[in-house]
């Protein structure tokens, strides 16, 4: 029998993806634990492996396609001892339903393949009563049908077939729960219903929902007015929550610049940043730090440390921000829907840049782990963070983050948080400056300024500069991170 | 510790249904009530206006019965019988109020209620009926104490109980009186109006706006005069009683009009100009609960600002109507419980009606108020002479006005008058609720032969396919 394989989810809230590259060609023979394909989400680029064996019998979606809806079929596996041309795939629809199609396929013997599925079927009748732009067609059929209960089946599966609409009605952009006036705003706006939250009953998408997805029409006429300049309406952001800059052939000419359609990782790292920045109260605190001894130490231990080992300044300071973190609980802390969740472990989000954006992996318990774990498990986070090779669990969860831009000789700067997370901490670069000792005398230290963004609604003041004279503390007197 | 986790202040059609609510919601509930159960909705307003009406409308239809082929030598009525009837109704819906408060434990305190400052909301002080005070507390309070007629004393507009009337008077007369003046127009003087015509007497109605009912559609108060007219309610719009003098059992009033002052003298006058809120004597100023033009500000959850002190219904403003209070009590309910569909008013989506002869109902923006905001619309309207069941009831006079923004085809506003039309028009609330369109209106089945025909009909007007016009 044919076994479908569907898109995998990579995370809990994965709902689409871009099948990125096929590892496997029709009528390769492959078993269970096969790399298959390479699926790209908003940040990770995941291989996907073979769960059962058989002979690939069709590729159903192509390489480099977007947005594939989780649980549809993307290719079709011919089992041992079937003809892999024997059997027929699904359409290439980047929709749901496909965890439907598996009793299709197991119900019906192969031929039956040709016809539509069953699944599509039953999303047909399901869409029943929210067809109204359906062909005259298709509603007389229909009519007719209603007498003959027991033969509507076969009746439909005749319609569907020479009745191209009324399939076009059962495609996965239907299934969104919408009041008819919000269908018919979206569409007059260009707004796509499929990115807004719907605050009526049971999350029926509502006038209300889609009138706050886009500024309201005065508001638009009236900034028009205000600059005299004739502007486009924005259309809505990709995520629908920031709305972007209309990009107008007036202010830029096309040919002076090159565009880059926003892939899913700068899609994501806008939303969130966006989100946190105007959602979360930050405010800044900062604190000089002298390095001298914790440079003195570093070198002491990689001079001590075996083979292979060797320290950074920053695996340093992941450990000092999670001993902090415990010295100070408070600020281990995330403000949430339910309450503000005070964590019991220190899981440190460190940023890496990389090609086309931003990805923070998380060192998970650093209060627990020695020098030598952090700077092997970092090394190996940031060179697969750089492949777009990490894992969604690799790159959440964490509870504090840091962003060290030192190597670059920025002296302070300040961070936007990383939701959900309460603090990041914005590491400068350690230069020699003058500093006046408690005697009086200047004399030369090894000094780098670090900045604390806090989330206001979870640490207040006095908590933030808590923590940093601890952080300080462990970064100054680098051996009480032994204790 | 509080002794309930609400208590509900005023019984009416607000207060009694917030209270059924919370005691579904699984809070313990307390309501205050000074006079009966009820509130004026059951005791003195909606229903035993209805049943009075509905008096004057089979006399109506016996008056005219050959009319329908049929033969009564000579209708007439028993007054006394007529409000004896409409006492009843409101008493036997009052005791249903009583058992409603039992079956859902609901405690029921009777007498005077005060409020002091507390927390975490206020605490509630009765004065019992034997002068008795006991305090209760409670996690939220909840005023629905209603309101009552408004009164321009300067001028004489002050009711009497004798010869000048609120609607409490006129719903129980002794006698009707031969010549009745009401002023204002709104659905409580027509209402008036219409009954008391009905029963013979010559009724003249004055109205300060330029024309009645003016909450309504400017058309449908149009059609609704000629109809009063032709039944011979007089109407003067534009108009205002300046003063009224009484003088051996009758009333002259001046009335004033641009430069014209003219007297009429009548046997009773009736006060509707107006509602004001039952703010005093609960202690809210001392609370700093806001109050402006006699009523109790309000968010879309009933909140005063106040911690744990909430407002709904009449109390808190137009459209002073029962149905807008229940509502409102129930929302409030909902948000203090935090049950899951807990949702804002929308005073867009309630439906007016006035259940005179002929009836009025509407939802949602006049044309003019759609105009105004800037909507382009699409306005469709279909006569009750076009409609089988109309002609057939021999109520063939009425009208169906529908107006529909020309874009997103959202129903802005529903405006109808004829027969029975009180009934018809929650037909275009859910639409309203549900945001139809026009596209799902059209789509909808309506059965045959009905008057809800012609709301489909005026739905296909404002689209350019009215079927049979």
């Amino acid at each position: 029998m044919a076994i479908n394989i569907t898109m995998p989810a990579l995370s809990p809230t994965m709902e689409e993806g871009t099948l990125a590259r096929w590892m496997v060609k029709p009528g390769d023979t492959i078993s269970s634990g096969d790399v298959i394909a390479e699926i790209e989400t908003d940040k990770a680029t995941m291989e996907v492996e073979a769960v059962d064996e058989g002979t690939i019998a069709k590729i159903v979606i192509e390489a480099g396609t977007e947005g594939v809806k989780v649980n549809s079929v993307i290719a079709v596996l011919a089992e041992e001892g079937e003809d892999p041309d024997d059997v027929e795939a699904p359409e290439a629809e980047a929709s749901g339903g496909a965890d439907e199609g598996d009793d299709a396929s197991e119900g019906d013997k192969i031929e039956e393949a040709e016809k539509p599925s069953k699944s599509k079927e039953k999303k047909v009748s399901d869409e029943k009563p929210e067809k109204s732009d359906a062909e005259p067609t298709t509603s007389i059929g229909e009519t007719a049908q209603k007498p003959r209960e027991a033969e509507g089946k076969d009746l439909r599966k005749e319609l569907e077939g020479t009745s191209p609409k009324l399939a076009d009605v059962g495609s996965g952009k239907d299934r969104i729960k919408a009041s008819p006036l919000a269908r018919r705003i979206a569409a007059l706006r260009d707004i796509d219903l499929s990115k807004l939250e719907g605050s009526g009953p049971r999350g029926r998408i509502v006038k209300a929902d889609v009138e706050a997805a886009e500024p309201s029409k005065k508001q638009v006429a009236s900034e028009k007015k205000a600059s005299d300049a004739p502007a486009d309406t924005p259309k809505a952001a990709p995520d629908g929550l920031i709305l972007p800059q209309v990009l107008d052939d007036r202010v830029y000419d096309p040919e002076s610049y090159e565009l880059k359609p926003l892939d899913g990782m700068r899609k994501t790292v806008a939303k969130r940043l966006t989100q946190s920045f105007m959602q979360v109260p930050h405010f800044p605190l900062n604190v000089d730090i002298k390095l001298d001894k914790l440079l003195a130490s570093r070198a002491d231990i990689n001079e001590a440390a075996p083979e292979g080992v060797k320290i950074s300044v920053n695996d340093m300071l992941i450990k000092a921000s999670a001993l902090a973190l415990m010295s100070e609980p408070d600020c281990n802390a995330s403000f949430t829907d339910k309450g503000i969740a005070y964590h019991k472990s220190a899981h440190i989000s460190v940023a890496v840049a990389i090609d086309g954006g931003l990805i923070t992996p998380v060192i998970r318990d650093a209060q627990t782990k020695g020098l030598a774990t952090i700077s092997r498990e970092m090394k190996d986070l940031a060179t697969r963070a750089r492949e777009r090779k990490l894992k969604p669990q690799e790159y959440s969860g964490g509870t504090f983050s840091i962003s060290n831009l030192g190597m670059f000789g920025i002296k302070s700067f300040g961070s936007i948080i990383n939701q959900p997370e309460g603090m990041i901490l914005s590491v400068g670069a350690g230069e020699k400056r003058a500093v006046v000792n408690e005697a009086d005398e200047v004399l030369p230290a090894t000094v780098m300024t670090v900045t604390l963004s806090c989330d206001h609604r979870v640490i207040g003041g006095a908590e933030g500069a808590k923590w940093l004279a601890a952080f300080k503390r462990y970064v100054e007197h680098p051996q009480s991170m032994l204790l | 510790m509080a002794d309930y986790d609400l208590i509900v202040i005023g019984s009416g059609p607000g207060g009694y249904v917030a209270a059924i609510r919370a005691s579904q919601l699984g809070l313990k509930t307390a309501i205050v009530e000074r006079e009966s159960l009820g509130g004026i909705c059951l005791n003195w307003g909606c229903i035993p206006t209805k049943a009075l009406l509905r008096s004057a409308e089979v006399l109506h239809y016996a008056t005219n019965a050959e009319q329908f082929g049929l033969k009564i030598d000579k209708a007439g009525f028993d007054l006394d019988a007529v409000v004896k009837r409409s006492r009843g109704v409101a008493k036997q819906l009052s005791s249903g109020v009583s058992h409603l408060m039992k079956k859902n434990k609901i405690d029921v305190i009777m007498g005077e209620a005060t409020l002091k400052k507390g927390k975490p909301a206020p605490i509630v002080s009765v004065k019992g009926k034997d002068g008795k005070t006991n305090e209760y507390k409670a996690k939220n309070v909840i005023l629905a104490t209603g309101a009552r007629a408004r009164a321009i004393p300067q001028a004489g507009l002050e009711p009497d109980g004798d010869l000048i009337w609120t609607y409490r008077e006129a719903m129980v007369p002794k006698e009707t009186p031969k010549k009745l003046l009401v002023i204002g127009s709104g659905a409580i003087g027509i209402e008036f109006a219409s009954f008391y015509n009905e029963l013979g007497s010559d009724v003249t109605v004055v109205e300060a706006v330029d024309r009645i009912l003016p909450v309504e559609d400017e058309e449908i108060s149009t059609f609704a005069r000629k109809q009063f007219e032709k039944q011979g309610i007089k109407f003067h719009t534009g108009a205002q009683v300046k003063s009224l003098k009484k003088a051996n059992g009758k009333v002259t009033a001046d009335i004033s009009s641009g430069d014209k002052t003219e007297k009429l003298e009548v046997d009773r006058v009736i006060l509707a100009i107006g509602i004001v809120g039952n703010t005093e004597g609960l202690g809210l100023e001392e609370l700093g609960v806001k109050v402006e033009k006699t009523h109790v500000l309000v968010d879309g959850f009933g909140r005063t600002g106040v911690n744990g002190l909430y407002a709904i219904g009449d109390l808190t403003g137009a459209p002073w109507l029962a149905h807008k209070a229940s509502h409102e009590g129930v929302m409030c309910v909902e948000g203090i419980a935090g049950a899951e569909d807990a949702h804002a008013f929308d005073a867009w989506n309630v439906p007016g009606c006035t259940y005179s002869h002929p009836q009025i109902a509407s939802v949602g923006m006049t044309e003019a108020k759609a105009k105004e905001s800037g909507h382009k619309i699409k306005v469709g309207k279909f006569p009750f002479i076009g409609n089988g069941k109309a002609i057939a009831l021999g109520a063939a006079e009425g009208l169906v006005k529908t107006i529909f923004d020309a874009e997103t085809g959202e129903l802005l506003g529903a405006h109808m008058i004829g027969a029975e039309v009180t009934e018809l028009i929650q037909g275009y609330v859910i639409a309203r609720e549900g945001e139809l369109t026009e596209e799902t209106l059209m789509h909808t089945v309506f059965p045959h032969p009905t008057l809800s025909e012609m709301m489909h009909e005026s739905v296909l007007a404002s689209q350019g396919r009215v079927l049979h016009m």
